[in-house]
This record gives C-alpha cells, structure tokens and sequence, in this order.
C-alpha cells in the first residue's frame, strides 16, 4: 500500500504530463471549435515542455565539464552549462571581491574557475568569526551561493561585524590562479566532491525545449491565422458548419440541409 | 483624456521595458536570456504601446514595412555570421574563426553576440507582425454575425 | 574557404539564405528568377554532394566545429545523398514549373511570400534528410510542415476549402511532430544523447520499456506525417486544394523524407534486432502497407476528381514503401529507396499535368479531362506515360519499382504480398484507365462549365514536365543507376543496423 503509493508520488510530475497530454488531445479530437482546437494542441505540446523539463532534474548529477587534461576544451565548453550553482558562485566571489577591495580577481567566464570559486567559497565562506547561516549550509552550491548572496546584501560590505570578506575573495583569487596555473585535476575533483547531492539542472532539455516552444508559437501563429481567413471565408469556425457549408457547395442545398441536421443531431 | 492613468503608466514603462530587452539580450552571452526572450520582451513593450495608444499610433513608430525588413536582416546577421565564419575557413557557425589568434575563445563570444543579435531582431520583428496582422486586420464580415 | 569541406552544409545555406531575401524582391518576375537561380543552386551542391559521397563514403560534417556527440553533425551517406539528390532536383524542376501555374492560381501581391515559403520548404525537407542529430530532425521537419500549411493555405484564392485543408494538416502534422518529440524525450531520457551514431551505440542492449514507448511514438509520430494509411485523412484534402505547383512538389518530396526518417531511424538509430521492431515490422508496417495499398488505391477509383485520385494514390503508393521496409532484407530496403525515388518522379509528373489542365480548363474534376487528347495533346501524353508508370508498364521507372518489390516480396518467403502487389497494381491500372478513356475517347465539352480552348500549356510548365516524363523512362530503361544506388544504400543501413545482409 505504502509502495505503491510513493511510487505514484514520486513520479507526481509525469502524472502532470500524461493528464495534460491526455486532456489536450481529447480537446483536439473533441470539440468542434477551430480556436478550441489549437488551444488544445497547445495545451499538448505544454506537456510535452513539462516532460522534458523533468528529464532535465538529474539528482546527484554533475555539469558535463570534461576533467583532468582538456582543460581548455572544458572551460570552453562548460561556460554555460555550469548553470546557476557556479554562476551564483561567480556572482557572490565577485561581491565579495569588490567588497574587500583586497584582490583584483579578474574572473574569467570559464567554467571551471566557477567551480573554483565555488569550491573556495565552500571552504573559505564559513570562515572564523562569521555567525549564523553560514555556518549551517550544506555542500549544495547554489544554495552557498544564494546565502552568501543574501548575507552580502543584508551586512554592509566593509561592516567589522560581516565575516571576513577579504580573505575569501583572496582566496577564491587564488585557488582560481591555481586552477589556471595547471593544478587542474585535484582542484576539479575537489569540484566534483562539493557538487555531489545537488539535484543538477542539465541545460540540454531545457535548450531543447526553447526550440520547441518558439516552433509551438509558429504553429500557433499559422493555425490562427487559418482560423481567421477561414472564419473570413465561411462566416464561422464550427466544424460541423463548416462541412455543412462545403456539402451546399458541391451537392446543392438537399445534401447541406441534410448535413446540417445531422450536425444539428449531433450537436 | 481617456485612460490617463493607464496611457501615462505605458509612457512611464515603455522605456524600461526596452531597456531590460536589451539587458536580457546582452546578459545572454553570460547568463540566462538571449536573443529569443529579448526579442518577444521587445516586442511587448510596442505591443502595450499599441494597446493604450491604438494600432496606428504604433504603426507610425514602427511601420509594417519596416519590420519585414528588420526581419530578413535580422535573418541574415545569423546566417551571414555562419556564411562569414565559412569564408574565413572554419565549418558553418565556427565562431573561432572570426579572432582565430585568440587564445581564450574570443571569437565565441563575438559570434554567439552577432547571432544572438539576429535573431533578437528576427523574433522582436516577427511577434510584432503576427500582433499587427491579427491586431490590424479588417474584419469582412459585420461584428454582429460573429 | 574551402568548397569541397563546407560541401554538405551548403543545400541548406543556399536556400536559406534566399529565402527571406525573396520577402524583399518586388512583385513580378522577380521573386521567381530569383528562387529559380537558387533552387538550381542548391540542385548543383546537392550533385556534388552525391557525386563526393559516391566516391569517398559517407561525410560527416560538424557544425560550429564542434565535434558530434556533443555538437551538431551532418551525416551523409548514399541514402540521404539520394533522397537530398530527390528533393532539390524536384524542386529545380517545379520552381520554373510554378510561374504561370502561380500567376493563376495564388494572389499577386503573395507571390514573393509564395516563393520565400517554397524554398523555405524545400531546405526544412533537405535539412531532415541531412541531418545527423535526432533533435534536429524535428526542427527541419517543422521548418517544412509549417512553410508547407502556409503554401497549401495560398490555394484559398480558388477554393475556400484549401484552408480547411491546410488547418486541418496543421493540427495532424503538429500531433505528428510532438508524438516524435515525445519519441525523442524517451530516448534522450534512456541514453542522454541526440546524436544518431551516438544513439545507435548507446542504445545496444537497452530493450527496456522506456525505448520501446520511444520508439513507437516515434513511428506514429512519423507515421502521421507520411500519411501512413489510417493516419492519411489530411493527405487528400491537402494535396486536392493546395496550388498545382505545392501539390507536385509536396507530393514528390514531402512523405518521401518522412519515409525516409523512418528508415533512418529504424535502420541506424535503433538496433535491427532489437526484437520490438521485429514485430513492428510484421504487425504493424506490413498489415498497414497492405491495407493502405488497398484501400487507398480502392477510394482512388470513385473519385471524381483527379487531383484527389492521384492523392489517394499517393497513400497507395505509401503503403508499397512501407511493404518493402517491413520485409527487414537488404532487397526489401533496397526496393523501398527505389520507390521513393522513382515515385516522386511519377507523382511529380502526374501533378504537374494536372496543373496544366488548371491553367486551361479552371479545374481538376474528370470532366475537365474530357477529349483532352485533342485539346493539349503534349499534356495528355505527359499524363499517359507517368500514368502507365504509375501502374507498372515495363520501360518505366513504375515497373523497376514493382519488380524489385516483387522479388523482395518472394525472397522474404512473403508469396502472398507478391501476389497482393500485382492485384493492387490492377486497381492503379483501373483509376489510371479511366482518366485515360475519359482524355482519350470522350468528346470535349464544346460549352458550359468544362468548355476550354484548344490550347497547349505554355512551355514554361510543358519543359519541367517533360524532364520528369524523360527520367521516368530514362531510369525506367537504365535500371542499374537507381537500382545500383539504392542497393549500395540498403546495404550500408543493413550494415549500420547490424542486421545480416
């Protein structure tokens, strides 16, 4: 019973998926109205969005960024694919830096020295005298990112009371100099063991997807456009009024009259 | 004066909301954005202005013939990048090409700008001719048979 | 810049281009010399695409330099380099073709759009057929589906039922093309990866749930664009009011590539003994291409409309290519790739007379074709020799076809599907007939509805017609050269599938 029933929970969004799915054809397949119609399509090809959206939450997953010996050819390639823990990460060693005025870290849009930096944050953000959340966060990078974030923004940046902020800029300066300077491979499995447990957002569906959302809006743009120069052209956009209108044209009124009041029976 | 408040509030917004089009439009190198959300963002903001102020006030802004031709520009500043990129020896959209003495991927960040510029402009152009045609057109048959 | 490398990227550059540069060109001649000179363009690369693939083997090309799995790639081998070879040469024939049927037949003030929106058509069919990424596929497909409504939409000018027709092919092929993204989710959920080869090697040894629902969106998916027989309802109504021009040229392009995507997919993407296939083959694609093969030919014979004949015919002949895939040999592929070809350029042809009666009588019911013979006697025979092509008649590319397929049909031990093949052969020689005893024996209607003037059509659309008649009987004489390609092709997928040869 249990069982069966977290099994059903857990999988709580493709459940989402098949019933807008399942309700968007049956608009499609059901109703009369040319409008109606392509709602419905839309409303289909949104589960579909969600689906691929959910294939894109991978737990435990780590950014694709190639370790070890292609350096260049990761930091080339993971610049976008990071995604928001190392941007996060980015952004706060940036504040952290301009903060301090300690360093200069002139930080490069390469993913790996976010990860540097994330990893550094990681050590160095819960740094001596600094009280309070930060202490308790976990390893998820972007929640690091977003705290620091947060605490930057609520301490002023050369407040005593703040932590530290020099030395971890400092730091991330470093490490990220390091990391340049060739040391390379520990420092990204260092990476790896910091970005183990987050619920990693692959990029890929959600590119993928944006694709297919700008080819739903062209589809919807043509078939409105249909409905308005057919409704231009017959007067209406009912199905069944349409075919009624098409059986006057070929056969004579007889045939119309007799489709109309099958439609009319039907309806 | 009818919708002041509305008609002063659209003038108050129209420029931000441009403004922001652009910053989602450059910030897309580097973050979330990009050229197809700033272009649909960009296209808002004519759009609310054709809804407080009526379509041919816009119009007189951004003429239909205009857009057309924003459209195949913006069309050809994606396909030209690659073209250009051909002719410089690389494969089709090889941005390296374009800074190939770089030695951080220069040439990336120049050509994802260029691309992503065309096709801001494609999808700006393009949502605004599917509002002004749908907006626009003249219906032929009386309002009350609809 | 080195033109031989950037060869394969070059169908879909120049078309591309041209395209949105037509929206531009003033009304007129214009727009048309302009997408004449670059659908011959892109005619020249695809032969030199087909003559290097010929030669060197297959080319993969990688777009952005960046290498395949994680970049774009596209993979060319004999089997796209046909199919592309296909669409562009029909596409040269018909862009000439389409001026005087388009003056007539679509408003003035659309015809640069008209013209924009058939090269667009025509890259989103030859960007399918190129392309070597899954995700990809389905891009161009919709780049073609949705030029392809528009264009069918522009036959409105002389019958309001074209946009019926094309809304109601937007809203199949749209069901179509997301059951196929549907497809490709469960795929890239399964393997995570878009890329074809890199598919194929992931997906060795995964027969799980996950990869058969996969698949069998993907072929339903697919199955809806190619008008697969219970999924053909938009075919005909689509093909009957679109302008003359679209109809020869969808007809003879556009459920071709879909076919050809199934192939693709079944033959290099997942494994051939992969045994859900196995009974996909047997249960679904062989009792479908039968039944389509019947029943469509059957609905062809009643139609009053020829248009609508050849259009139902079109899912006839739909059912012969998909027969042939279903018998999973190299003989069976081999005869598919053959039809493919040789029944664009029949289609093609057929249409293209059709749009010459247009242009004189005004229609495409079977009246107008009454005592044609003496009326346009060059278009007649163009319809006659397709026609007899159409049914089999030896010395045309219709009789390659059937005897390849034949003798698949009886080297699969399928006796019974060799027998079905010639009897359905006699429907297509009963629909065909009676167009012909209606061209060739009835007197022409002196007035009313149907009277036309004893004129031929004008050259401009007798030459491009007349080239396909040509092939029909040159590749119908010279059976090694399709024949030959195709079966290299069939092999190579054979061997991509690991299936014995």
């Amino acid at each position: 019973m249990d069982d069966w029933l977290t099994f059903i929970l857990e999988r709580y969004n493709y459940w989402i998926v098949i019933m807008l799915m399942m309700t968007g054809l049956y608009i499609v397949f059901a109703r009369g109205n040319l409008v109606k119609k392509i709602v419905g399509l839309n409303i289909f090809q949104t589960s579909v969005f969600i689906y691929y959206i959910t294939i894109g939450k991978i737990v435990d997953g780590t950014a694709p960024i190639y370790m070890g010996g292609e350096l260049e050819a990761a930091s080339h390639h993971g610049g976008k694919e990071a995604g928001g823990a190392g941007h996060g990460a980015e952004a706060a060693a940036h504040d952290a830096a301009a903060a301090g005025e300690a360093v200069h870290a002139k930080i490069d849009n390469s993913a790996l020295d976010h990860g540097q930096e994330l990893k550094d944050a990681l050590k160095h953000a819960p740094a001596p005298e600094e009280g309070g959340s930060l202490h308790e966060l976990p390893d998820a990078g972007d929640k690091i990112a977003n705290a620091m974030g947060d605490h930057l923004g609520k301490t002023p940046p050369a407040d005593a009371s703040g932590f530290d902020v020099g030395s971890a800029a400092g730091g991330a300066h470093d490490a990220a100099g390091n990391a340049a300077g060739g040391v390379g491979d520990g420092a990204a499995d260092a990476l790896h063991g910091a970005m183990d447990a987050v619920v990693y957002t692959n990029p890929l569906p959600h590119v993928l997807i944006l694709t297919a959302i700008v080819v739903g809006v062209a589809t919807t743009a043509v078939g409105l456009a249909l409905a308005v120069r057919i409704r231009e052209a017959y007067g209406t956009i009912e199905e069944d009024e349409l075919e009624a209108a098409d059986e006057i044209a070929e056969f004579g009124h007889a045939a119309g009259e007799r489709a109309q009041a099958e439609a009319g029976a039907g309806a | 004066m009818e919708h002041l408040i509305l008609r002063v509030t659209t003038k108050l917004m129209f420029a931000p909301i441009i403004l922001f089009a652009f910053y989602v439009q450059f910030h897309g190198d580097y973050g979330p954005g990009g050229g197809f959300q700033a272009g649909v963002i960009f296209a808002v903001a004519f759009i609310l202005h054709a809804f407080c102020f009526g379509l041919d006030e816009t119009k007189k802004v951004l003429p239909q013939k205009a857009l057309i031709v924003m459209m195949v520009i913006g069309f050809l500043f994606y396909a030209g990048t690659g073209v250009v990129t051909m002719l410089l020896g690389a494969n089709f959209l090889g941005y390296d090409a374009l800074v190939p003495e770089s030695t951080h991927h220069a040439g990336q960040h120049y050509g994802i700008l260029l691309v992503e510029w065309g096709v801001g402009t494609a999808v700006a152009s393009t949502m605004l001719t599917i509002f002004y045609h749908f907006a626009g057109r003249e219906p032929d048959i009386d309002q009350e048979d609809w | 810049m080195n033109l031989i490398a950037q060869l394969p990227v070059l169908p879909i550059i120049i078309p591309i281009v041209a395209a949105p540069i037509t929206l531009l060109l003033p009304k007129g001649r214009v727009p048309h010399l302009w997408a004449c000179l670059f659908s011959w363009l892109t005619f020249a690369a695809c032969i030199a695409l087909f003559a290097e693939v010929s030669s060197t083997g297959p080319i993969s090309y990688h777009l952005g330099d960046w290498a395949p799995p994680i970049g774009i790639e596209y993979y060319i081998d004999l089997a796209n380099a046909l199919v592309l070879l296909l669409v562009s040469g029909i596409a040269a024939v018909v862009f000439p073709y389409a001026y005087r049927s388009v003056q007539l037949e679509v408003d003035e003030r659309q015809t640069p759009l008209f013209y924009g929106a058939l090269l667009i058509c025509m890259t989103g069919l030859l960007g399918v057929t190129i392309t070597g990424d899954a995700f990809n596929v389905f891009v161009f497909l919709e780049i073609s589906s949705l030029s392809g409504y528009a264009l069918i939409a522009m036959g409105a000018r002389r019958d309001r039922r074209a946009l019926t027709a094309a809304f109601n092919y937007l809203v199949m092929g749209t069901i179509g093309a997301t059951f196929f993204v549907i497809g490709l989710g469960l795929l890239y959920q399964a393997t995570g990866t878009l890329n074809m080869a890199d598919l194929a090697d992931r997906l060795i040894g995964q027969d799980n749930r996950m990869v058969e629902a996969g698949f069998a969106f993907i072929l339903v998916g697919m199955g809806l664009k190619l008008a697969m027989f219970p999924m053909h309802l938009w075919l005909p109504n689509a093909y009957t009011y679109a302008p003359s021009a679209v109809t020869a040229f969808m007809a003879a392009t556009a459920t071709k590539v879909a076919v050809y995507v199934i192939i693709r997919f079944i033959f290099s993407v997942f494994n051939f003994d992969f045994a859900f296939i196995g009974a996909a083959f047997t249960y679904v694609l062989l009792p479908l291409g039968l039944a389509g093969m019947f029943v469509a030919s059957f609905v062809a014979l009643f139609q009053e409309d020829v248009k609508r004949m050849l259009a139902y015919s079109s899912v006839a002949q739909i059912g012969y290519m998909l027969l042939g895939l279903s018998f999973a040999t190299v003989e069976g592929l081999t005869a598919t790739l053959v039809h493919i070809f040789n029944h664009a350029l029949m289609k093609g042809a057929l249409f293209m007379a059709v749009g010459c009666v247009v242009l004189r009588a005004g229609s495409h019911s079977i009246y107008a074709f009454a005592g044609l013979s003496k009326r346009m006697p060059v278009t007649t025979w163009a319809f006659l020799i397709s026609g007899l092509s159409l049914i089999g008649v030896p010395l045309t590319v219709g009789f390659i076809s059937k005897w390849y397929l034949l003798q698949a049909a009886f080297e699969a031990g399928h006796w019974y599907a060799g027998f079905l093949i010639v009897a359905s052969s006699l429907i297509a020689l009963a629909y065909v007939g009676r167009v012909a005893e209606v061209m060739l024996l009835r007197e022409p209607a002196e007035d009313g509805k149907y009277a036309m003037p004893k004129e031929e059509a004008p050259l401009s659309m007798l030459i491009p017609m007349w080239v396909l008649v040509a092939a029909n009987i040159y590749f119908g004489v010279r059976t090694d050269l399709t024949g030959g390609i195709a079966q290299r092709a069939a092999e190579t997928l054979m061997s991509m599938a690991g299936g014995a040869p």
